[in-house]
């Protein structure tokens, strides 16, 4: 009888303290996820606050009963935003275009071809990821500035259309399809460059959208190159747009139309995570960083 | 056969061009500009060669209240970040409902672009005349009294930059200790509980050296990261960091090359390699302690 009501007890003295683990463990997590959300929220919030609502809540209110879009309207007639909007979608999409065409022969003649010192030639290659980018830049900036290519869109994409990394990445890739295959296309009298095309690249494209996609990243949030190379205004992307809004855009008070601006900024990246998210985070992790 | 003989190169070609002129080259020349004495970049001209960038940058006070920025914002992130992506990850492995839309809302700050949200950061801690700002909203919930976080003291200012540079870089760390832990082999984990092991031993001896390697590569590369802190100063602080006292190595250089202050490709180039040299030395110690303390299984 005694026996019974210990062990009875030991199980529930147990089952609160797995439920205590729980609580607290969510308590965490949620918490962090918070942490991490609101300042979306909050820069959302202040963009459909009207500027003078904003400007007259001396304690900020953490809701709003008349958004407007009136700071969208300002954020794209005011400041040049459409501007540097589209100046960083072309940069985007021909960095990472050209970056395609680059690294993906160069994977192909690391993992395919056989040449003589080629094991010595990857060792190289290997080495090089481990020059930090601030040491070649200023050179870099200094040839681009010889070149006269300051506030050009050829001058912002030229130092940034080769990864080590990447070309490194894909190789281990293409490596994974069989040897028979390319045999196999030998035979038939298939081209390199056709089993390239044809059989190499359609057969590793979860690991050629992953590198797209991180590339689009590394783009759309580049700051210090951009920031080097251009001071003509309308050269900017959107990083060097914000700062140049925040520092002498709307007048330093028009927070709501800064926040709107940083909105429009941040929404295609978080779209494009929203669809991709599986795939970015397992690119991500298989040796992304960050910067 | 001639012809083949030729082709890998052909398909290493367009590489070789960029890497060569956009990364060999400037390694190379980063080095010559940091002996030229007094190189003028309109002229293209110098006095002569030594040691004087190297000894100008170190007794400049912007450099070394730089460094000393630098140090304190590794100092204090790294281990920090570590150490609340490992608790976040374990509780993340700890739960089954809800666990894939917690991954995803942490990977958020990944995507985002750290100089946006920077400034919605300066607006939450930031005080002015119209606004005390949310932060001190809250700190005078508690009862404390409120602090400008953007102008004001420097230990205000530091536990921004900490803050918001721990923000930034948690989404890398808790997605791949997440993965590291979820790969630990469960059955680890039973043998410990028919012995009855209890949860702080079970972590301690099993989970802790499972994800040891994974542990280190974060620790060293955050170390990497931190000392090249940059653009999350200058989202939170602004362009001019000097003017801010909150200046790091990296913008030292930035600042030193192009700017207001700028124009000065030798004391950059001397600049950039002593940060080099700082994180080259780090990253040895690291990778020394790293090989004494990993378990790999």
């Amino acid at each position: 009888m005694h026996q019974a009501s210990s062990y009875e007890q030991i199980e529930r003295r147990a089952r609160t303290r797995e439920r205590v683990r729980k609580t607290v463990t969510y308590v965490l997590l949620v918490l962090w996820a918070l942490i991490v959300l609101f300042p979306f929220y909050w820069m959302i919030l202040s963009s459909v606050k009207s500027y003078s609502a904003y400007n007259s809540e001396y304690i900020p209110k953490l809701y709003t009963l008349a958004p407007t879009i009136q700071n969208y309207i300002d954020a794209f007639t005011t400041v040049s935003l459409g501007r540097y909007f589209l100046n960083t979608l072309i940069f985007t999409v021909i960095t990472t275009g050209l970056m395609m065409i680059v690294i993906v022969p160069a994977a192909f003649a690391f993992s395919r071809l056989d040449f003589p010192g080629k094991n010595l030639v990857f060792t190289l290659f290997l080495s090089l990821m481990m020059i930090p980018n601030e040491l070649v830049i200023i050179t870099n900036f200094v040839t681009i500035t010889d070149w006269g290519m300051r506030n050009s869109y050829i001058g912002l994409i030229l130092p940034s259309v080769t990864s080590v990394f990447y070309i490194y990445l894909l190789k281990e890739n293409f490596e994974q399809i069989p040897d028979a295959l390319y045999k196999a296309a030998k035979v038939d009298g298939t081209s390199d460059l056709k089993y390239l095309l044809k059989v190499m690249l359609p057969m590793t494209r979860p690991t050629i959208i992953t590198i797209m996609i991180l590339k689009v990243i590394e783009c759309w949030n580049s700051y210090v190159w951009p920031r080097l190379i251009t001071d003509d205004e309308r050269y900017f992307l959107v990083s060097n747009g914000i700062q140049e809004i925040r520092e002498n855009g709307f007048g330093r008070e028009n927070i709501p139309a800064m926040m709107a601006a940083v909105v429009v900024i941040s929404v295609p990246l978080i779209v494009l995570f929203l669809i991709f998210h599986k795939k970015i985070m397992a690119g991500v992790s298989r040796g992304g960083t960050k910067g | 056969m001639k012809q083949s003989k030729w082709k890998p190169w052909l398909y290493l070609l367009p590489a070789f061009i960029f890497l060569g002129i956009f990364m060999v080259y400037p390694l190379i020349d980063v080095f010559v500009y940091s002996f030229e004495e007094g190189y003028n970049s309109a002229s293209q001209t110098f006095f002569g060669t030594g040691p004087y960038n190297y000894r100008y940058v170190l007794r400049d006070p912007y450099f070394l209240q730089a460094v000393k920025n630098t140090f304190l914002i590794v100092v204090i992130t790294v281990p920090v970040s570590t150490g609340l992506a490992l608790l976040i990850s374990v509780g993340l492995n700890s739960i089954k409902p809800l666990k894939e839309l917690f991954q995803t809302i942490y990977f958020l700050p990944y995507v985002t672009n750290t100089l946006a949200v920077g400034l919605v950061f300066m607006i939450l801690f930031q005080k002015t005349p119209y606004t005390d700002g949310f932060v001190n909203l809250i700190i005078k919930w508690f009862g404390g009294s409120s602090i400008d976080f953007i102008d004001g003291p420097y230990w205000a200012k530091m536990f921004v930059m900490c803050f918001y540079t721990i923000w930034v870089v948690m989404p890398f760390k808790v997605l791949i200790l997440t993965s590291a832990l979820a790969s630990v082999n469960p059955v680890y984990y039973n043998a410990a509980k028919v012995d009855g092991t209890s949860k702080l031993r079970i972590f301690t001896r099993i989970t802790l050296p499972m994800i040891s390697p994974m542990l280190f590569y974060l620790i060293i590369t955050g170390f990497i990261g931190a000392f090249k802190a940059y653009s999350d100063e200058v989202a939170i602080f602004g362009t001019d960091l000097n003017a801010a006292g909150m200046n790091t190595i990296v913008g030292y250089v930035y600042d030193m090359l192009y700017g207001d202050s700028g124009g000065y490709p030798s004391y950059a180039a001397a600049a950039a390699i002593i940060l080099f040299a700082i994180v080259l030395t780090i990253t040895c110690v690291n990778l020394l302690v790293s090989r004494k303390n990993t378990t790999y299984a």
